[in-house]
């Protein structure tokens, strides 16, 4: 068998030492009516075999070739080669949890490393070690709002990611916490409708920064508004925007959270992933998952250990606040390295050049007539495109030019478009000419 | 260099010399493209360290972690087996790496079908109808299937509000029980270690949604009254869960849906041996029998008569969605490989080998130090040093550290609660003979120095980075970031 290092005389001679004659003796516990299922399984592959199975397999995903403008909650920025180099090290991808200190220094330092970043990121006081996505990021970050208010009411702002929306149902659905969304005028949050839905019984409002449709959502305005309530302010934000924006932390936020995906984490098809719950002094207790901190050993030494571990459910069980136990770990260290990397000045200009590409695109696909943005705001490096043809046509049409132009939305005619540092000027250029031809077969006249 | 040596932080690293362009010098300025009054002026204070002095840093802090690939790991619970390296290699492929997940299915076909056969596999293995791989983790997992729980009862118009978990148990049963809004109550074990028949029957009442169980269970003892379990459970009108942790001692060899389990979860970085990543991601996928097929998690995958794939968003009674998108696709892959190279038969001969290593090392110990409960284990074991006439001060933590000075992981200690001073070992089926012989010699080893000097002993680790760590101030006086350098 694979990796079982046993040869037969071994193996015979420790079912002698147990005084047993078969392998089959190991299980007299287990009912005979239950044992020897019938499995049908295709026939062990060798590592040759399932390579060639697997790259056949890649093979099928022509998505993956494309000129692609998805983003939506994953986006596709450059990955330092370092990165990954440090990343594949066994000792960070085949230990375990940093349960034993003494042996886990490199883990739990890396985690104190990433909770500082991203508290500083953020403009929070700490973060926890990660949770599974952004999605998840959010759920728990209102949760968390909830406990700590003792209030059972959520506000979200209607421009927030659908797949987040989703997660937020499913999350506070079973608790039985109450969301109400704050509808989006003009692709950004409705500052009257969210007056009008605080009360006292809100624990929290989360906003996305940027929101959905890539726009920067006026949280000086928010910010301003959720202090004079009760309420605290949750914000889940893109890392990318926090290099160059100011942090939420700037404009009152209690609570931080987002997806850690953008920084050094390849797309994978949606996972894995890691998500970060950031907050304040304040509300650390609350805090879901694992959280690093600095100490000292016997010798004087500074050290790190996993600690506030009576939040976890390891410890308190039924009482804990959350069920989560990974954190994802060499995702976040994927996120620790990429920022490393980077530096403050790495992260501001993948940002700052991310912003200009979409702003170009938005420019150029803009000259062709009848295309438009949907909603004048300041956007960060998504937009809304406004189409004179359904969107779901032009994408089928695009497809075919080895080009994905965005996500479909509600509305038939608009398509969310993404761009980063990665985005060529050629990108552009093909996209305009696909969109300029689709046009045309459409019975649109374009312009030059 | 010493392993010893104290490694600054990034930030004690960072220089102030600029940092390095990545990126075109069209970059640097934002030209007014977005409003300056949401323009951060200041540059976020992240470290500036040169790309070796970055290499070096996290080259040596991964040589202070211990990790599968430098020593023998008999974590329980854990299941430290090794992780092949043709895994990583092949979900990393860059059709799956590159592959955006709103990515229409129609270009993603190939990732698709791998994720709906394994899906098929899980269920052949496990016995259940439909399997879903959106959890991300055991515990999201675990959230997915009490959601499943909830959905199914309430859907037949049950009020139903308490959760059964044994005494044993995970803390994740009792935590994610709570998370969907149960109460629980705690099931005693009896004397052999298993659920106490009378204690559950006593407890089960049509105010019972279900009960979680992990067979076998967290002291490696497979619950051999199963079938009686199922039926008082399900005359109830409870359902069965059942935590995967463990179901690694026992694949191939005996399926939880013949056992009477309405409801799975599967760690897939344990039976089917995706790295741990020193705490992650893994994946949790859920296996339901064909009641609870209707409240799956979407999207599922649906296959149509032409053979293509695409996500399916529309099941009307679905629990909802579980993560932003559908789950950890890259680590399912890797579980994928493994599963073709290990076929029906691999997977059992792993249980077998899993199993026939933790009794024999289990044989080899118990006279050093008892076990917990005199029955034969599945694929890990229970040891004790409760038994202070016999071993004095020197208790599982001790001989944890003292395990690490010698150059092996320690065993998971003061778990299952039930166990005083206990000692959880899972050798896994990748270990050779001669590992665990050597290992017990050790054993023998740490117990007759603690005998000799056991000031010394209480007093170990003494050859690590750093020694025992003051875990007290730690949690009175949270430092959790690295404050500003002025």
């Amino acid at each position: 068998m694979v990796f079982l290092p046993h040869t037969p005389d071994e193996k015979q001679s420790m079912l002698d030492a147990l005084g047993l004659q078969t392998e089959n003796d190991l299980f007299h516990m287990v009912p005979a009516q239950l044992q020897n299922p019938a499995i049908e399984f295709p026939p062990a592959l060798t590592e040759m075999e399932i390579s060639q199975v697997m790259q056949a397999a890649a093979a099928k995903n022509a998505g993956s070739q494309c000129v692609s403008f998805l983003g939506g909650g994953a986006y596709s920025h450059f990955i330092p080669q370092a990165a990954a180099a440090i990343l594949s090290r066994g000792d960070f991808s085949t230990a375990y949890t940093p349960y034993q200190p003494e042996v886990s220094q490199g883990t739990l330092q890396s985690i104190f490393e990433f909770q500082t970043m991203v508290s500083r990121l953020t403009g929070m006081d700490a973060c926890n070690a990660g949770v599974y996505d952004g999605a998840s990021a959010l759920a728990e970050g209102a949760l968390m709002a909830c406990r700590a208010a003792r209030k059972d009411a959520i506000l979200i702002a209607g421009a927030i990611n659908p797949h987040y929306r989703r997660v937020l149902q499913t999350y506070l659905g079973a608790p039985g916490v109450k969301l109400i969304e704050i509808a989006a005028v003009d692709g950004a949050t409705d500052i009257q409708a969210l007056k009008d839905a605080l009360s006292d019984n809100v624990a929290a409002c989360f906003v996305q920064y940027p929101n959905y449709y890539g726009i920067i959502e006026p949280l000086e305005e928010i910010g301003a508004l959720i202090k004079d309530s009760k309420a605290l302010l949750g914000v889940s934000a893109y890392p990318h925007a926090l290099g160059v924006l100011k942090t939420p932390g700037a404009w009152g936020a209690d609570i931080v959270t987002g997806d850690l995906q953008p920084m050094g984490i390849p797309l994978s098809y949606g996972g894995p992933y890691a998500g970060y719950v950031a907050c304040t002094e304040k509300y650390v207790r609350q805090l879901p998952g694992r959280l690093v901190g600095q100490t000292k050993d016997e010798d004087g030494k500074t050290g790190y250990v996993l600690t506030l571990q009576t939040r976890e459910q390891h410890i308190r069980r039924s009482k804990a606040t959350s069920n989560i136990c990974t954190n994802q770990a060499l995702c976040a260290l994927a996120a620790t390295v990429y920022l490393a990397l980077m530096g403050p000045k790495g992260l501001r200009d993948a940002a700052s050049l991310s912003v200009k590409r979409a702003h170009q695109l938005q420019q150029t696909l803009c000259e062709l007539e009848g295309v438009s943005l949907a909603y004048d705001k300041p956007f960060f490096n998504e937009f809304i495109l406004r189409l004179p043809l359904s969107a779901k046509q032009f994408c089928a049409t695009a497809k075919q030019h080895g080009l994905l132009p965005g996500i479909q939305l509600p509305d038939e005619n608009q398509l969310l478009v993404c761009a980063t540092e990665l985005t060529s000027s050629s990108d552009i250029t093909l996209y305009k000419r696909v969109l300029s031809e689709a046009l045309q077969q459409a019975g649109q006249p374009a312009l030059a | 260099m010493p392993l010893d040596a104290f490694e600054p932080t990034l930030f004690e690293l960072s220089s102030e010399n600029g940092g390095r362009s990545w990126f075109p010098q069209e970059s640097a300025e934002l030209d007014g493209l977005l409003p300056g009054a949401y323009l951060n002026v200041e540059t976020p204070s992240l470290p500036i360290v040169s790309e070796l002095d970055v290499v070096r840093h996290f080259t040596k802090l991964s040589r202070r972690n211990f990790c599968i690939e430098s020593g023998f790991y008999p974590l329980g619970s854990c299941t430290m087996k090794y992780n092949p390296k043709i895994c990583d290699a092949l979900a990393s492929l860059p059709g799956f790496a590159q592959l955006h997940p709103q990515t229409d299915a129609d270009l993603a076909q190939g990732a698709l079908g791998l994720m709906d056969d394994i899906s098929d596999f899980l269920c052949q293995l496990t016995g259940m109808d439909k399997v879903t791989t959106n959890p991300c983790a055991g515990a999201h997992g675990e959230l997915c299937g009490m959601l499943l729980v909830r959905a199914y009862h309430r859907d037949h118009g049950s009020d139903r509000d308490t959760v059964l978990v044994p005494d044993s148990a995970h803390g994740t049963n009792p935590a994610t029980a709570a998370m969907v809004g149960y109460k629980t109550l705690e099931v005693k074990s009896n004397a052999e270690g298993c659920v106490d028949l009378d204690d559950l029957k006593s407890k089960l009442n049509d105010k019972v949604a279900a009960l979680m169980l992990t067979n076998p269970n967290t002291l490696g003892l497979f619950e051999k009254d199963i079938l009686e379990i199922a039926k008082v459970v399900h005359d109830a009108g409870a359902l069965l869960y059942y935590d995967g942790a463990n179901l690694n001692a026992i694949a191939g060899v005996a399926r939880p849906g013949d056992m009477g389990f309405d409801v799975v979860h599967i760690n897939l970085h344990k039976t089917f041996s995706t790295p741990h990543g020193g705490g992650g991601p893994g994946a949790g996928p859920v296996g339901v029998k064909s009641r609870l097929v209707p409240y799956l998690p979407v999207p599922l995958i649906e296959k149509d008569e032409a053979g293509a794939y695409a996500l399916d968003y529309s099941p009307e009674k679905t629990i909802g969605q579980l993560s932003t998108f559908f789950g950890n696709a890259g680590i399912v892959l890797r579980a994928y490989v493994y599963m073709r190279m290990h076929g029906a038969e691999g997977i059992r001969q792993n249980s077998v080998h899993a199993v026939l290593n933790a009794r024999y090392l289990k044989s080899k110990l118990q006279h050093l130090i008892p076990a917990e409960i005199d029955a034969d284990n599945m694929h890990e074991f229970v040891l004790t040093l409760k038994d202070k006439k016999r071993f004095g001060d020197f208790n599982a933590m001790a001989f944890a550290k003292n395990l690490i000075d010698r150059g092996y992981h320690a065993p998971t200690v003061y778990f299952p609660l039930i166990v005083k001073e206990a000692l959880m070992m899972e050798p896994t089926e990748t270990e050779s003979k001669r590992t665990l012989d050597e290992f017990a010699a050790t054993v023998e080893a740490i117990l007759a120095d603690a005998k000799a000097d056991p000031e010394k002993a209480l007093h170990a680790p003494y050859t690590t980075p750093v020694r025992k760590l003051d875990e007290v101030t730690a949690a009175r006086r949270p430092v959790l970031t690295q404050p500003c350098l002025e």
